[in-house]
């Protein structure tokens, strides 16, 4: 296989990032490895576990099974850049709530939960346990992360029921 | 995962001369590419990234029915209004798939063309021999464990489940598969195996598949999806069942109907005798439990799975209940 590096310029919480790698990286791999943004976690790599779980152009997708060249010219934001100053609202529901046991899996609920309450699927525990169900938490933390995302959804404007 | 040389076309025109490179594959939404090279399955020489075409993401009605851009994610689908209301099938089916992440990412085009779950053909390393993946090798599922494994469709080359949700509903309601100039039958897109397990769909190298049309009617208006699974969410179905039907002005006697079965045949599966056994008849419970025992002909149990069975005639029964119940059939 011949050398086909490619040079990529990638906007990382609201920064512009210029990068070489091979095709075959993943967005995952470019955060912790390269850019040394270890919030975003390596459970499964393989699209089963949400722990990746990053935003891009503001919609929640696994960064595992995204190529780090494909998000070029779009938009990802990472646990590290949710806070503006203080806490996301969502990641001090988080911890009012203790809805962690090891934390693993925390980055990629919180990721998960804000992007659910803004799509408007935070109406009922029901509704936040479908739309949270592409996150795993082996510690079963379950119960109070639906306490932690009903408790930010109440108190954050949502899109209308779309 | 092999490295590969990236492509990212600027026209369908350039994608289709990209795709028709040997040992070239398309990434549209990337969830089953990249899943399948990581396990060593797929070991594509090229990617053709076609997420950023323009153009082929929308969603437009005419009084004929629906073309869904091949690019459009299964989220936007499946939360579009005129979707819900006049494709419900297709809406549930998609909102059912996968984690909301996944449905962010995959595109409808993508999701047509996604592989099999079933465990040995995902694991070169620890199962060399599969028909699907070395034509001729052997099939390990095969005395194997076959609880996920198709019982309708099978051949003794191939018991793979084909594990879609959106294609039983497209199935089901008539949909064709929009090729660039050609189009063709959803139902005829996806291939038996047969003698030739490895070549799943009717596409060809330096095809891509452009839109899906989906023909108006009284079943599409009136239909639902029904998937029953191991666990609530975020699984492939054990069994499903995409229903469509249109009753007569007496609310009992059945002028159309259309069943088709996900999770437990080799490809999404219509159920044809299921129709002809309702049609024109009247709905009473043991007539749809007869009907719906026809959907299970000719299958053949492999070890583990003999309890599709028992399980398909009845989400079969339970979806054709449920959308007589919801009053708007």
């Amino acid at each position: 296989m011949p050398d086909t590096t490619i040079a990529l310029r990638l906007q990382i919480n609201g920064r512009s990032h210029d990068l070489k790698v091979e095709p075959r990286v993943t967005l995952l791999d470019v955060l912790r490895e390269q850019l040394g943004l270890t919030g975003t976690k390596k459970g499964c790599d393989q699209g089963q576990c949400g722990a990746c779980t990053v935003h891009v152009n503001g919609e929640r997708v696994l960064a595992c099974l995204t190529l780090a060249a494909q998000v070029e010219g779009r938009t990802v934001t990472t646990i590290e850049g949710l806070a503006e100053g203080a806490l996301h609202p969502v990641q001090a529901a988080f911890l009012e709530r203790d809805a962690f046991q090891c934390g693993y899996c925390t980055p990629g609920q919180i990721m998960s939960a804000v992007a659910c309450i803004r799509e408007g699927h935070a109406g009922s525990d029901a509704e936040i346990r479908e739309y949270m169900s592409g996150n795993l938490c082996r510690c079963g933390a379950y119960p109070n992360i639906v306490a932690a995302v009903r408790d930010a959804a109440a108190a954050s404007p949502t899109e209308a029921n779309r | 995962m092999r490295n590969f040389e990236y492509l990212r076309p600027g026209s369908v025109d350039e994608a289709r001369t990209a795709a028709a490179r040997s040992g070239a594959m398309l990434l549209a939404g990337g969830t089953t590419l990249l899943d399948l090279a990581k396990c060593g399955v797929a070991e594509p020489e090229t990617v053709v990234d076609i997420t950023h075409l323009t153009g082929l993401d929308s969603i437009a009605f005419t009084g004929q029915g629906v073309a869904i851009g091949a690019l459009a994610k299964m989220s936007a689908v499946a939360a579009d209004r005129g979707i819900r209301d006049r494709y419900t099938a297709v809406s549930e089916a998609l909102w059912q798939a996968a984690s909301a992440q996944l449905r962010n990412m995959a595109t409808i085009g993508g999701n047509l063309m996604q592989r099999t779950r079933c465990p040995y053909f995902r694991d070169p390393a620890a199962f060399p021999d599969c028909n699907k993946r070395k034509p001729g090798s052997g099939c390990a599922a095969l005395g194997g464990a076959t609880r996920n494994h198709a019982v309708l469709g099978t051949s003794e080359s191939c018991i793979a489940t084909n594990p879609g949700d959106l294609a039983v509903a497209l199935v089901a309601l008539d949909a064709e598969i929009e090729l660039g100039a050609r189009r063709v039958l959803a139902d005829d897109f996806f291939l038996l195996p047969g003698a030739t397990p490895q070549r799943e769909h009717a596409i060809e190298p330096g095809e891509i598949i452009t839109a899906i049309r989906i023909p108006a009617s009284g079943p599409a208006r009136n239909s639902t999806y029904l998937k029953v699974r191991d666990r609530q969410s975020y699984e492939f179905a054990a069994a499903s069942a995409a229903i469509g039907m249109e009753l007569e002005a007496d609310g009992l006697t059945v002028r159309d109907i259309r069943v088709a079965l996900g999770g437990v045949a080799t490809k999404p599966w219509r159920a044809r005798s299921v129709e002809a056994a309702l049609k024109g008849k009247k709905l009473s419970r043991e007539g749809i439990d007869r009907a719906a025992a026809l959907a299970i002909e000719g299958a053949v149990v492999h070890g583990d799975n003999r309890y599709k069975i028992a399980l398909a005639p009845r989400v079969v029964a339970r979806a054709i209940i449920n959308l007589k119940l919801r009053g708007i059939a």
